[in-house]
């Protein structure tokens, strides 16, 4: 569904990625790991469109998405969050849902207004538990609520692939535990790619994963497989445990 | 449902029936003068509080409006095969052919508002394609405002130069100077801004209204939901454009003159300042603003012309620090405090 050939990203010299392959079966849920500036959110702007590969190809259901504007991107079923989240606080959570549903309407016929909930927003709402704030600005929501209503938007757009730039970054225990739920439910019938650094929450809800390293895929495997790798210990756990001991990391 | 309409239909009886029948003829034409305003400010209200884009150039387009309306009073009065006074002045011997079609009421009418719409879509397609916003897309309308005035003054023979073109007498077979012709056209200008302002409330409650709100507030995030963000700002500019359009061909018969004075870069920045005294983010304010700055122009220009300018700027300063939501946010502020 998604394939990934040789895509290289530079900035001014930088090579942020650096030949990476990445094949995604439908259905899959993945997640996507690596230190800091390993490149895993320049690698969501490639497929998203917002960064311009140098070279490679990305293709997506059979199709070149290298050159597309982002919104196009949008409509041909791929949909993302950010890792600072972005939700509109002078609209409420209901607004905000029907707002990434209603993307596929011809502009003019938006000139009316909202009656009622569309059923792609009320599942949403549902799936996010975010029933009881519906009508509540979204300005007023904590962050793992609008962590949430980010994901419902993007359920409301019914998109084929997922992109989740650490969703549950800054998250209480009992919020992640939560999240990992709903990705865990969102995948059943979407095709999901989640960026995380929490191990924890990786060895409980991650089945493939893939390390990403300096712009480069250093493993993909299980969660199992992965953490056993001394290459990826070296990297990246060895790493994040020298962090953890200075307190650099929640 | 009647609560909501409550506000909205007093001022309409106010405007429509007391207005005419209380204020002498001098007084109600001032008045429909800071109506025609206040149509353009409903369009910045539109462009500028909800979709968040700054237009210093609206003089612009008010201009184009004015201009077509114009061209059309000047050419009725010199009747078929004659030149416009001013022409004649300059030594044109010839009707430009810029100039014959709007011989047509339907089609300088048209112009007045389609002119604007076009201009605006163009400046839209080529200026929010390229992401241009904020401050850039503010100084770049603002040139547009200078751009314009050296432009009209620089064609006398087209144009009538720094004068611009005044001396109209008739409209539709009414004589222009008759109180019941000022008076009939009071009631169209109050009708006009009215209708606007009801279509322009609707699209803002609209989820069209919902998607601008976002645009100005991350666009970039709007882009990621599967929208056009410079399409959604085009199609707003453009609204907001025509509207100072036909505001400008309303002007017209109703001033008596247009000239480059009345929609260069100083007139375009004095209705941004008006709507930002009355309240930006509401419509009601946008409107509000540009009737009560007009007057207060009007009351202290008669006493100290230049002061106008600096108090205006002091009050625009002042608003944007204490009050950034205009007379509508003070008292809403005040109504709210009561209550509880
Ligand atoms: N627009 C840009 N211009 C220049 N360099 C950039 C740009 N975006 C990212 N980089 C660089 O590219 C590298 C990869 O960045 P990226 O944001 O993809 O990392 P990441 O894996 O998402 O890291 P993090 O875990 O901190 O989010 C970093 O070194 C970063 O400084
Ligand atoms: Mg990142």
């Amino acid at each position: 569904m998604l394939e990934l050939r040789d895509v290289q990203v530079v900035f001014d010299g930088f090579r942020a990625l650096d030949g990476v392959n990445l094949t995604v079966p439908e259905g899959e849920l993945r997640f996507l790991i690596g230190p800091n500036g390993a490149g895993k959110t320049t690698l969501i702007d490639v497929i998203t469109g917002l960064t311009k590969p140098a070279g490679g190809s990305v293709r997506f259901g059979g199709l070149d998405l290298v050159g597309r504007k982002e919104h196009q991107i949008v409509r041909l079923g791929v949909g993302r969050t950010f890792q600072t989240s972005v939700v509109f606080e002078e609209l409420t959570v209901i607004e905000n849902l029907d707002l990434a549903a209603t993307f596929r309407q011809p502009l003019w016929s938006l000139a009316r207004r909202r009656r009622g909930i569309s059923e792609a927003v009320e599942q949403a709402l549902t799936r996010t538990g975010l029933e009881d704030l519906a009508e509540r600005s979204a300005g007023v929501l904590s962050h793992g609520q609008r962590q949430w209503l980010e994901i419902g938007m993007l359920l409301a757009q019914r998109p084929k692939l997922l992109l989740l730039d650490e969703p549950v970054a800054g998250m209480s225990k009992d919020e992640r535990e939560r999240t990992g739920e709903l990705l865990t439910e969102i995948a059943d019938d979407h095709t999901v790619i989640v960026v995380e650094h929490d191990m924890e929450f990786l060895r409980r809800h991650a089945s493939t994963v893939t390390v990403l390293h300096e712009g480069k895929v250093l493993v993909e495997g299980s969660i199992d497989q992965v953490s056993a790798d001394p290459r990826v210990q070296e990297v990246y756990l060895g790493r994040r445990k020298a962090e953890d001991a200075v307190g650099n990391r929640p | 449902m009647i609560k909501r309409h409550l506000p909205f239909a007093t001022v309409a009886v106010i405007a429509l029936v007391a207005a005419p029948l209380l204020l002498e003829p001098f007084r109600l034409g001032l008045l429909a003068k800071y109506l025609c305003y206040a149509i353009v400010a409903l369009g910045i209200g539109l462009a500028w509080g909800q979709g968040g884009m700054l237009t210093l150039g609206q003089g612009v387009f008010f201009g184009l409006g004015g201009y077509s309306m114009a061209m059309y009073l000047k050419l009725n009065e010199a009747g078929p095969g004659g030149l416009p006074d001013f022409m004649v002045w300059s030594g044109v011997e010839k009707l430009p052919a810029l100039w014959a079609p709007f011989a047509s009421p339907v089609f300088a009418v048209g112009m007045a508002v389609l002119g604007p719409v076009l201009l605006a879509v163009l400046l839209g397609t080529l200026v929010f394609r390229q992401r241009v916003r904020g401050a850039y897309f503010a100084i770049l309308t603002q040139a547009l405002a200078a751009a314009m005035v050296i432009l009209l003054v620089g064609q006398q023979g087209l144009t009538g130069g720094t004068n611009g073109m005044t001396n109209f007498f008739e409209l539709f077979g009414q004589d222009l100077a008759d109180d019941s012709t000022q008076r009939g056209l009071y009631l169209v200008v109050a009708s006009v801004l009215g209708i606007l302002y009801l279509a322009t409330r609707q699209l803002v409650h609209s989820r069209y209204g919902r998607l601008l709100v976002a645009v100005r507030d991350g666009e970039d995030r709007v882009r990621f939901l599967g929208y056009d963000p410079a399409l959604v700002k085009t199609v707003t500019f453009a609204a907001s454009a025509g509207m100072a359009g036909l505001a400008g061909a309303l002007f017209v018969p109703v001033v008596g003159i247009i000239s480059p004075a009345l929609l260069g870069v100083v007139p375009s920045l004095e209705l941004v300042v008006a709507v930002a005294v009355g309240g930006r983010h509401a419509l009601a304010g946008a409107v509000l603003g540009a009737v009560v700055m007009g007057y207060a122009k009007t009351a202290f220009s008669e006493q100290f012309a230049d002061g106008w300018l600096y108090l205006q700027g002091a009050l625009f300063i002042l608003v944007m620090t204490l009050a950034p939501k205009g007379i509508v946010g003070v008292v809403g502020r005040l109504r709210r405090a009561r209550t509880t």
